[in-house]
């Protein structure tokens, strides 16, 4: 399978008066075209500064190291910003989290689009037309075009979120916490057109940010496990819900309660804990803090990412020291 | 159950919470709309809805935040805008959202709480202040070790949320609303802070837990009742919600993502898209019904008693 984007060893770290923030430390990741990757972890897991920094790193971000290949061809750290700016939109682009606040007021999203076509050096009217038809696409009327962004709905609002950053076809869209401040019935709509937008080809590989391990299992092909800076388990949706390799991956989908359970029935355990300071991380495999199955070694050595049946995962419990 | 038999303590009678809002055109927000419900005492009750049902209007509105344009809220019998508010928020208490923004951000955590308790006991000694907060962190899995010389900004989303469980019970309450408390909250902790209120019910407290995710209300409640648009449209034992009678709440269980399986390909409750309509007769849901009659268009449905659950369509109508 060819794949769309390759991320080797990538670190992206915070400059702060108390040193180096390690948010994005070593992280290897593998997008395949027309593939779906959900990307979970808890808060302050890094995984917001990955998904800005692979489309837009700004200061005080980083970037320290690693090869991030895009489309086999395309070194992106080699790129300037100007080159980086090209790419936005026609070949990368993102829902950035809070989209609901992306979208300045007292624009209306005609003036949105016509600064996106002078910006991208194209028709204005060609690409309003593209927009009425991707507006057709998430199922909004023509209306909004002369609407201002504060008087949409919060599910209406990121579906406009969606048809603009679709609207030039990218071949990779990142999609960063697009739900968490949607209602349940409007977040089904939402990821539903996502993979929509998939299957349609507008666009071709999405990476889906969250928190929320119970949304990547419905529309992602591949889940990677995001810890502390690290991706510690990659690897198919169903083999990795079903028979998880690392013991965080597995606490978190045992922390989502099933439907069925009352407190009257079973009580049932959060993840507990917290995640560790990104200033200054655990010696070792930075997950043994909180794990279960902690040995000696995982407080003094950093685990490697190995290859276990179709997954990578790096943990003690899978590799011999 | 044993919540049959015991007393009511916080009774909404046909409650209902307007907003005006234009300054030309003024139109009416209808936020809560005739609510009746009862709280019993030691239970708790799960108040389900999306945003914009009126689930935050009715904590403010229990909490004396807001005033009822219609109907009454009444404590123990006594309209709760007859009662002392000091007294008052003595015996009911509220949690909120977002932890971040219930804690004065420039006072470290420690003095906020002992200004809590000097304003409600202003002559407590200060050993016996700590004594009290000692044992209220406790509750809620927090050493004072951990809180002592910190700020708000220095605690997670998950710990300042336990820490504001643990001012609401400073005062010794008999009711805690918890508006949202878990939204914030990583997935992954949600069910730890959830488990403090039922830790909390086993010495007698009652909860009002607001929230919009179907699976944690069903898991924390007793009780539940569903809101849309200010109207309350189911309300139950809290096992309804695994098999609901109201299009909504099925809308609702079937939008839910569930980690042991994957959405049906088709939606069983097609979503019909929302459409902003000047004025609503009949039944507030509805415009987005696939069961709708013309009936329904016309006329508000009751809430309709069928036993256990009571539901307000006229689907069941009959019954």
């Amino acid at each position: 399978m060819s794949i769309l984007l390759n991320v080797e060893n990538y670190k992206v770290y915070y400059r702060t008066l108390s040193g180096y923030i390690r948010a994005v430390d070593g992280v290897y990741l593998s997008v395949d075209k027309g593939k779906i990757i959900g990307v979970v972890g808890e808060s302050g897991s890094g995984k917001s500064t990955l998904a800005l920094s692979l489309v837009l790193p700004k200061p005080p971000m980083v970037i320290k190291g690693g090869r991030v290949i895009f489309d086999n061809s395309i070194d992106m750290l080699n790129l300037n910003t100007n080159e980086r700016r090209k790419l936005l939109f026609t070949r990368i682009s993102i829902i950035p989290q809070y989209s609901l606040d992306a979208l300045p007021v007292i624009k209306k999203i005609r003036k949105l689009i016509t600064d996106l076509a002078r910006d991208k050096n194209i028709d204005v009217e060609e690409l309003l037309n593209l927009f009425k038809e991707r507006l057709k696409t998430v199922n909004l009327p023509d209306r909004v075009l002369d609407m201002y962004p504060i008087e949409l709905s919060g599910g209406m609002r990121q579906r406009v979120v969606i048809a603009i950053s679709t609207l030039l076809k990218p071949d990779l869209l990142i999609a960063d916490e697009p739900t968490s401040a949607l209602d349940v019935v409007t977040q089904r709509q939402v990821l539903e057109l996502l993979t929509d937008l998939r299957d349609q080809g507008i666009i071709r590989s999405l990476i889906f940010i969250t928190h929320d391990i119970a949304a990547v299992r419905q529309i992602a092909d591949k889940i990677a496990t995001m810890y502390a800076g690290k991706i510690v388990e990659i690897g198919d949706l169903e083999s990795t819900i079903t028979s998880p390799l690392h013991p965080y991956t597995s606490l978190l989908i045992k922390s989502v309660p099933s439907l069925e359970v009352s407190y009257r029935t079973k009580t049932l355990r959060g993840l507990g804990g917290i995640p560790p300071s990104l200033l200054n991380p655990p010696e070792g495999c930075r997950f043994h803090p909180r794990c279960p199955y902690v040995k000696p070694t995982c407080t003094r050595e950093e685990p490697p990412l190995v290859k276990v049946g179709s997954s990578y995962v790096a943990c003690w419990l899978y590799s011999k020291r | 159950m044993i919540y049959e038999l015991s007393e009511d303590v916080l009774n909404l009678k046909n409650v209902s919470k307007y907003f005006y809002v234009g300054l030309i055109k003024r139109s009416t927000i209808k936020a809560v709309d005739g609510v009746s419900l009862n709280v019993k005492k030691g239970e708790i009750l799960g108040l389900l809805g999306e945003s914009g049902s009126g689930k935050s209007t009715i904590a403010k509105l229990i909490l004396k935040i807001l005033k009822p344009t219609r109907g009454a809220i009444y404590y123990r019998e006594r309209n709760i805008w007859e009662i002392d508010s000091k007294e008052y928020y003595t015996r009911v208490q509220g949690v909120f959202q977002d932890p971040y923004a219930s804690f004065n951000p420039r006072r470290k955590v420690l003095d906020i709480l002992i200004d809590v308790l000097l304003n409600y006991y202003p002559k407590i000694e200060r050993s016996k202040a700590y004594e009290v907060i000692n044992n209220v962190l406790e509750k809620v899995g927090i050493s004072i070790k951990d809180v002592v010389n910190k700020y708000p900004h220095e605690f997670s989303g998950g710990q300042l949320q336990r820490i504001s469980i643990a001012r609401a019970l400073l005062v010794k309450p008999e009711i805690i609303i918890a508006d949202e408390p878990v939204s914030m909250v990583d997935a992954s902790t949600r069910i730890d802070i959830l488990n403090i209120f039922i830790e909390l019910k086993k010495e007698g407290l009652t909860s009002v837990i607001i929230g919009h995710d179907l699976s944690l209300i069903h898991y924390v409640s007793d009780r539940v009742a569903v809101m849309y648009k200010g109207q309350i449209v189911e309300e139950g034992p809290a096992d309804i919600l695994l098999d609901p009678l109201h299009p909504y709440t099925k809308m609702l269980l079937e939008s839910i993502p569930r980690i042991d399986k994957k959405w049906s390909t088709e939606p069983q409750y097609k979503i019909l898209p929302l459409e902003i309509r000047e004025k609503t007769y009949g039944c507030v849901f509805a415009d987005r019904c696939p069961f709708k009659s013309k009936k329904c268009v016309k006329e508000e449905p009751p809430l309709i008693d069928l036993g256990k659950p009571r539901v307000k369509c006229w689907l069941y109508q009959e019954a």
